[in-house]
C-alpha cells in the first residue's frame, strides 16, 4: 500500500492539510486512499478551555481569601459560594455532558444533607469528626440516583425534566413528614467548639478541596471516552446507542457520580448552616440557581459553572444582606435566567468567545477590503513596454 | 484499509413485516445480502427500504419474521447489540454528531480492546481513507453534506463491522464526490465487507451492485444481477418505468 502523505503530499481529498480548516465540499477521491500502517497524523489540536497559569491564579486567590479577609461575612460568602462551584460542576458533569436537564439535583444535595445531620446525631459525632461523615453522605446521595435515574432516565428531554421535578416535591414532603428527618422542625447539627475568628476557615477549605475535586473529575470526564459517550448522547443519543454505545449505564453512571459529589456538597453545607429544615434543604430555588450558574457561564464547559457559579452566588448573597425583602434579588435572578436563556443560551464564555472571533475575523476582512480599494485605486504599474522591445 | 482481513458476513431477512397502524410498510419481505458482496436495494419511496434497514438495525421492532447474521438470529436487537454483533448503518438524512469533532465522531463507536493512542490512529486512518483528514479539528455540525455522509461511512467502519448498510449514500451529494463515495465502496468490498445499499441513484446502484433487490409495497418485485434487473418489466412497471426501459 502506498500513501500520497507518506510520499509527502496531501491526497486530493485532503488538500486543506496544514491550513486553517475551512467547509466546503470534499473532492474527488485521493488516487490511493489506502493508509500504511504507522502513517503518523497531524493530530487536530486538543481545546483547553482553562490555561494552566489562569487555574494556578484562581486556586492560589481562593486559597489565600480567607486569610486576607478574616471578616467572618466574607469568609461566609466565600464558603458558600465554594459549595456552590462544587454543586455546578456536579450538576455539569451529568446534565451539561449529556443534555439531561436535571431539575431534581436538590433531591441529591438535601439526602446527603440530612444524612449527615441525623448521623452526627446518632453517632454522637461533633466538631472535625463531623467532616467524615461527608463521603459516606455523598455516597448515600449516589445511592439514592440509582433507582431515581432506572427510572427517570428511560424518558428523555421535557418528560425527563417535569419527572426529575417530581421527584424533587416527593422527596421535600417526606422530609416534611418524616420522623427521622424531624418534620416541618428539622434536625438541628453539632455546633463545633471552634474559636469564632477562625471558626469558617475549616469549612472554607474543605469547599475548596470538594470544588477542586468536582472540576477534577469534570476534567477528566470530559476528556475520557465516557465524555465523549456522554456529550454523543447529548447531540443524538439514538445514533450513539447504533454505534454501540449503552446508553442507559453510561447516563447512570454519570448521574451518580453527580449526585455523589452534590450528596457532599449539601452534607457540608448543612453542618455549616447549623439545621436541616424541609423547605431549605430542598429549596425548588435552588435547583433554578445552579441551572443559572451553568448556563450562565457556559453549559457543557469545565469553566462555564464555576464562572456561574464564582460569580452568581455572591451576588445573591450580597443582595440578600442588602435589602430586607430577599424577594428582590430572586426576581432580579428571574430576570437574568430570562436574558440568558433567550440571548445567551450557550452561556457567557462560549458567546464571549464566539463575539471575539467574529470581531476579529471583521477586522480581518477589513484590513482585506481596504487594502482591495488601495490596489484597485492604484493598480501596480506593470513592466514598460519599451524595455522589451 | 485494503489488503487487511476484515469481517464478513451474510445478512438475511426472512418474512419481515411491519406495519404502522394501518398502513403495511413491509409485508413478508425476504432478501439476502450474501458475504463479499454488494447488494443494492431500490424501489420507489414509500416501498419500505429504509423501514427494512430500521428493522434489521433494531431501530423499528418488526410484527413478523426474522433477520440472521450468518446463522445468528438478531431479530428484535436493540441497535447497540446489532452494532455490536457487526452490522454498521448509516441514515438517509445525515445523523453525525454536530457539536463533536470529526475525530471525536470517530472515537465515539465502541472499539473496546483497542488502546487510546491505536484507537485515534485507526480512526484517523479512516479519515484519510474517506478524504476528510483535514476537517478532523473542525466541529462535524460544520462539514458539507457530503463531507457528512464520508463521516458517516468512516465511523460506521470503526468497528469493523461485517455487514454495512448504507441508506442513499449518493444523495444529494455532488457528482465528483458520488464516484470518491462508490471508490471507496468498492475498495472495501474488495476486502471482503459486505455491503447493503439503498439508493436511487440507477447508475451508482447498476454501476456499484453485484446484486440488486427491487422493493414495491413492502414486498419483493425481483432480485438478481443489474443487467437483468435493468430489464425486468416487474420492474420497470414498478420503479424504473420507460427512461430506464429507453436506455
Amino acid at each position: 500500500m502506498t500513501s500520497d502523505r507518506a510520499a509527502g503530499k496531501a491526497p486530493a481529498g485532503d488538500q486543506h492539510a496544514g491550513r486553517p480548516v475551512a467547509p466546503g465540499p470534499a473532492t474527488t477521491a485521493p488516487a490511493t486512499a489506502t493508509i500504511p500502517a504507522g502513517t503518523r497524523h497531524a493530530w487536530p489540536p486538543r481545546s483547553r478551555s482553562l490555561s494552566v497559569t489562569g487555574i494556578a491564579v484562581l486556586i492560589a486567590v481562593i486559597a489565600v481569601f480567607p486569610l486576607v479577609f478574616t471578616n467572618p461575612t466574607a469568609t461566609n460568602f466565600g464558603v458558600i459560594t465554594l459549595i456552590f462551584v462544587a454543586v455546578a460542576s456536579a450538576w455539569n458533569m451529568f446534565s451539561g455532558f449529556s443534555g439531561y436537564l436535571s431539575l431534581g439535583h436538590a433531591v441529591f444535595y438535601g439526602t446527603g444533607a440530612y444524612f449527615l445531620v441525623v448521623a452526627a446525631k446518632d453517632w454522637n459525632l461533633n466538631g472535625a469528626d463531623v467532616f467524615w461523615l461527608l463521603p459516606l453522605a455523598g455516597v448515600v446521595a449516589a445511592l439514592i440516583a440509582v433507582p431515581l435515574g432506572l427510572v427517570a432516565l428511560r424518558v428523555r428531554r421535557h418528560t425527563f425534566v417535569v419527572i426529575t421535578i417530581a421527584f424533587f416535591f416527593i422527596a421535600q414532603l417526606s422530609a416534611s413528614n418524616l420522623t427521622v428527618t424531624g418534620g416541618s422542625s428539622g434536625v438541628l447539627a453539632p455546633i463545633p467548639n471552634w474559636a469564632a475568628a477562625t471558626f469558617n476557615n475549616p469549612f472554607y477549605y474543605l469547599a475548596m478541596l470538594l470544588a477542586a475535586a468536582a472540576v477534577t473529575l469534570s476534567v477528566l470526564i470530559r476528556r475520557s471516552v465516557f465524555g465523549l459517550q456522554l456529550r454523543a448522547i447529548r447531540d443524538d443519543e439514538d445514533r450513539a446507542a447504533g454505534l454501540g454505545v449503552r446508553a442507559m449505564p453510561v447516563k447512570l453512571a454519570a448521574l451518580v457520580l453527580s449526585a455523589f459529589f452534590t450528596g457532599m456538597a449539601g452534607a457540608l453545607w448543612v453542618y455549616f448552616i447549623g439545621q436541616a429544615v424541609p423547605q431549605f434543604v430542598f429549596d425548588p430555588l435552588f435547583d433554578l440557581a445552579v441551572v443559572l450558574m451553568a448556563f450562565f457561564g457556559g453549559l457543557g464547559t469545565i469553566a462555564g459553572p464555576v464562572l456561574g457559579a464564582l460569580i452568581l452566588e455572591p451576588t445573591q448573597l450580597y443582595l440578600n444582606l442588602q435589602e430586607s425583602n430577599s424577594y428582590e434579588s430572586e426576581i432580579l435572578f428571574g430576570a437574568l435566567f430570562l436574558v440568558v436563556i433567550l440571548f445567551l443560551p450557550r452561556g457567557v464564555l462560549p458567546t464571549a468567545g464566539e463575539w471575539l472571533t467574529t470581531g476579529r475575523i471583521r477586522r480581518l476582512r477589513g484590513d482585506w477590503l481596504a487594502w482591495r480599494a488601495r490596489r484597485t485605486a492604484n493598480p501596480p504599474v506593470p513592466p514598460a513596454a519599451g524595455n522589451l522591445s | 484499509m485494503t489488503g487487511e482481513s476484515v469481517r464478513s458476513g451474510t445478512l438475511r431477512a426472512e418474512g419481515v413485516s411491519k406495519s404502522f397502524g394501518g398502513l403495511q410498510a413491509l409485508a413478508g419481505c425476504s432478501l439476502t445480502a450474501p458475504a463479499g458482496r454488494i447488494t443494492g436495494l431500490i424501489g420507489p419511496n414509500g416501498s419500505g427500504k429504509t423501514t427494512l434497514f430500521n428493522a434489521i438495525t433494531g431501530y423499528e421492532r418488526i410484527d413478523a419474521g426474522q433477520v440472521y447474521l450468518d446463522d445468528r438470529r438478531i431479530t428484535g436487537a436493540s441497535p447497540q447489540r446489532v452494532f455490536s454483533l457487526g452490522v454498521g448503518r448509516t441514515f438517509q438524512l445525515t445523523r453525525i454528531f454536530p457539536r463533536l469533532t470529526v475525530l471525536e465522531n470517530m472515537l465515539v463507536p465502541a472499539n473496546r480492546g483497542r488502546p487510546a493512542r491505536e484507537r485515534r490512529e485507526h480512526a484517523m486512518d479512516l479519515l484519510t481513507f474517506t478524504g476528510i483528514a483535514s476537517h478532523a479539528g473542525s466541529l462535524a455540525g460544520t462539514l458539507s453534506y457530503g463531507q457528512r455522509k464520508l463521516l458517516e461511512l468512516a465511523y460506521v467502519l470503526v468497528a469493523d463491522p461485517a455487514v454495512v448498510l448504507l441508506d442513499e449514500p449518493a444523495g444529494g451529494v455532488n457528482p465528483s464526490l458520488i464516484h470518491h463515495i462508490a471508490d471507496r465502496i468498492r475498495e472495501l468490498n474488495a476486502a471482503g465487507r459486505t455491503f447493503l445499499i439503498v439508493e436511487h441513484n440507477m447508475e451508482f446502484v447498476m454501476g456499484l451492485c453485484h446484486e440488486v433487490t427491487v422493493l414495491d409495497s413492502g414486498t419483493v418485485v425481483a432480485s438478481g444481477p443489474p443487467e437483468v434487473i435493468r430489464t425486468d418489466p416487474r420492474v420497470l412497471d414498478a420503479y424504473l418505468g420507460t427512461e430506464a426501459e429507453d436506455d
